[in-house]
C-alpha cells in the first residue's frame, strides 16, 4: 500500500473529504479514490472472496504478513469499489487487534458516508466489512 | 384503444403523499420505480388505518360486531377485485400475500395435482423469478418439464416461435403479460387462444399489466391470472390469484391450518371451498381492504384513461432516453407498458443508479430479478425507470436532466 500508516491514511481521508463541499466532489473523489486502490491478484478472486451483494459484485481477501492485516479488494461498480478503497486504506496495515478494534462506522460518520455502510443499502459494502472482520475475528481465535 | 378523458394528473399527485416526500435532505423525489411498488393514495392509507382503528377483528368468526364488520370489508374487497378484473365471480379470487405466492399456490396445488413426470410447463424468456423457480421446484417433485420461449435480440416474443413450441406434452403456458424488466407487452391473445385449442391450461402473471391497462379475464380468457395489490397503489402483502370456478375446485389445499377446513378430526379432515380453500390462517386483513380501496380509487380515474396516459409517458420516457448520446436501451419490444432499461456506456448500473438517487430519481438497477432476459440480451443488470398514472412530463425531464448530469459529471 502507498500508506505504511493506516492512521495518517485515515488522517489524509478525514481532511481531503474536509475540503469537499458539493455531492458531486466528494463521489468523484470516492471513484478517485477506488482507480487508486491497488489491483487485486485475479488467483484471490473466488467463490469464497466473493460478497454477494444484490447490484455489484465485489470481492475481499484478507491475507497476513506476521501480525500485520492486509485486504485486497475490487468490485465492478466504480462508487462501491471507491468505498471499498477507504476501508482497505483505513484498515490495511494494523494488527489483528487494531483491525477489530476500528471505529470504521465511525470513519464512515464522520464522512458522511454511513447511509452507505447500512445493511439496507444492497451495495454490498456491508457485506464486506462483514467478511473482514469474520476472516480478521477468525485469525484472532487461531 | 377506447378514447377516454384525459386524467388529471394534479389530483391524483394530491392524493399520494409519498411524492412530496424530501430525499437527501433537501432533494423532492422524482419517482420513477414504480414498478417496483406503486406510492399509496391517501384513501388506501385512510382504508387500511380504518380497519386497525375502529374494527380490528380477525374474519369469518363474527359472532361479535366487530367481526361481523371485518368479515363483511373482506369479503366487500373481494368482490371489489373482481369487478376489477370482470371476473364473473368474486369466489374465483383468491387472496394471497402477492403475484410469487399466487403463482406458487398454482404451481403448487394445480401444478402438483395435474402435471406428471414429462409434462411440459412452457414460459418465455422474459419471465420474472417468479414465474421460473416455483416451476424448477415442482419439476424436482413431480418430474415435469420446464420449457422455454426465447425472445430476440430486442426482447420481443414471436408469436409463431411461441405457437411452434406448444406441443402433445405441453401441459401449461404459464406467461408474463408485461415484462418488468424490459416491459414488453407480450401479445397474449394468439398464445391463449391456441393454447385453449390443444386444451393446455393458461397462466398468466399480470403484475406489471394490471396499473396500466384495463383487465378482463373474460375478455383474456386466460385459465387463471396472478397479481399483486402494491403495484396498483394498494398495500405490500396482498396479492390475488384468480382462477375459473371450475379449476379452482378441482384444486387441492396447498397450505393447511384454520380456514381453510370445513370438519378436522384427527383421522381426517375435509376442505372448505374456494377461495378460502387456499387461504389457511388469518389473512392480510388491513391489507386485502386497502387493496379494494386502490381499485375504487382506480375505477374513480378509469382505466382506459390510465392506460392512455401510461402509454403516453412510457413513449416520452424511452423518446427522453433515445435522445442521450451514451444511453444504450436494453430492449427495445415494439410493444411497451410502464417501463424502459437502459444502461450508459462505460458505468456501472448500481453506479448510475446511486447517483441518480443523490439527483433525488428513484430508479431500480439490478437484475430485476430476472436474471435470464438479462444474460439473454447480453448484460449483468441494467438501470430501469418506471412510470405510473401520477408521472408528468415534469417528472421525466427531471430523470432526463439528472441523468444528462450523472454522465457529464462522473461519465
Amino acid at each position: 500500500m502507498t500508506h505504511s500508516d493506516p492512521d495518517s491514511a485515515v488522517a489524509d481521508l478525514t481532511e481531503a473529504f474536509g475540503f469537499l463541499d458539493a455531492w458531486e466532489d466528494r463521489y468523484r473523489y470516492i471513484m478517485d479514490l477506488g482507480e487508486a486502490l491497488p489491483a487485486m491478484d485475479d488467483t484471490l478472486k473466488t467463490a469464497h472472496t466473493q460478497v454477494h451483494g444484490c447490484q455489484s459484485v465485489v470481492w475481499v481477501a484478507v491475507t497476513t504478513e506476521g501480525q500485520i492485516v492486509h485486504l485486497h479488494a475490487d468490485s465492478d461498480s466504480q462508487l462501491v469499489k471507491g468505498l471499498a478503497a477507504i476501508v482497505v486504506r483505513s484498515l490495511d496495515g494494523r494488527n489483528v487487534s487494531g483491525v477489530l478494534g476500528f471505529d470504521l462506522a465511525g470513519l464512515f460518520d464522520q464522512l458522511d458516508l454511513h447511509a452507505h455502510l447500512s445493511p439496507t443499502r444492497s451495495n454490498g459494502l456491508h457485506g464486506m466489512v462483514s467478511q473482514v472482520m469474520l476472516r480478521v475475528g477468525a485469525i484472532a481465535k487461531v | 384503444m377506447t378514447a377516454a378523458a384525459p386524467i388529471d394528473v394534479a389530483s391524483i399527485r394530491a392524493d399520494l403523499p409519498a411524492l412530496s416526500v424530501q430525499v437527501h435532505d433537501d432533494q423532492q423525489v422524482v419517482y420513477l420505480d414504480a414498478a417496483a411498488s406503486a406510492p399509496r393514495p391517501t384513501p388506501v392509507i385512510e382504508a387500511a388505518a380504518a380497519f386497525d382503528r375502529e374494527y380490528p377483528a380477525n374474519v369469518h368468526r363474527a359472532t361479535h360486531q366487530m367481526a361481523a364488520q371485518a368479515t363483511a370489508a373482506f369479503e366487500a374487497a373481494r368482490a371489489d377485485v373482481a369487478r376489477f378484473i370482470n371476473a364473473a365471480n368474486p369466489h374465483d379470487v383468491v387472496f394471497t400475500k402477492g403475484t410469487t405466492e399466487s403463482i406458487n399456490l398454482f404451481a403448487s396445488s394445480w401444478g402438483g395435482a395435474n402435471l406428471g413426470a414429462g409434462d411440459e410447463v412452457l414460459i418465455t424468456a422474459l419471465e420474472h423469478h417468479a414465474n421460473i423457480v416455483p416451476w424448477q421446484l415442482l419439476a424436482a417433485r413431480t418430474g415435469c418439464v420446464l420449457k422455454v420461449i426465447d425472445c430476440d435480440d430486442e426482447g420481443n416474443i414471436d408469436t409463431a416461435t411461441a405457437l411452434s413450441m406448444l406441443g402433445d406434452t405441453t401441459k401449461l403456458l404459464s406467461l408474463t403479460w408485461v415484462s418488468n424488466a424490459i416491459g414488453t407487452v407480450v401479445d397474449l391473445h394468439p398464445l391463449i387462444t391456441a393454447a385453449k385449442a390443444r386444451g393446455v391450461t393458461t397462466l398468466i402473471d399480470a403484475a406489471q399489466a394490471v396499473p396500466h391497462l384495463p383487465v378482463d379475464v373474460r375478455e383474456l380468457g386466460a385459465d387463471a391470472i396472478a397479481f399483486s395489490g402494491h403495484k396498483m397503489y394498494g398495500p405490500t402483502g396482498v396479492g390475488v390469484l384468480w382462477a375459473r370456478g371450475d379449476l379452482l375446485a378441482d384444486m387441492p389445499p396447498w397450505q393447511g391450518g384454520g380456514e381453510m377446513i370445513r370438519t378436522v378430526s384427527f383421522a381426517e379432515s375435509t376442505w372448505n371451498d374456494p377461495p378460502w380453500r387456499f387461504e389457511a390462517g388469518t389473512p392480510n386483513i388491513s391489507g386485502v381492504i386497502g387493496t379494494s380501496a386502490a381499485v375504487r380509487w382506480l375505477e374513480s380515474i378509469g382505466m382506459d384513461a390510465i392506460a392512455a396516459h401510461d402509454a403516453a409517458m412510457t413513449d416520452e420516457l424511452v423518446t427522453r432516453l433515445t435522445s442521450i448520446d451514451r444511453v444504450q436501451l436494453v430492449g427495445t419490444p415494439q410493444h411497451r407498458s410502464g417501463a424502459a432499461s437502459f444502461n450508459v456506456e462505460g458505468m456501472h448500473h448500481a453506479d448510475c443508479g446511486m447517483l441518480l438517487d443523490r439527483h433525488g430519481v428513484a430508479v431500480r438497477t439490478g437484475h430485476h430479478c430476472a436474471e435470464p432476459i438479462m444474460h439473454r440480451l447480453g448484460v449483468s443488470g441494467t438501470v430501469r425507470a418506471s412510470i405510473g398514472c401520477f408521472t408528468t412530463s415534469d417528472d421525466l425531464d427531471a430523470f432526463e436532466t439528472a441523468l444528462r448530469r450523472v454522465i457529464e459529471v462522473f461519465g
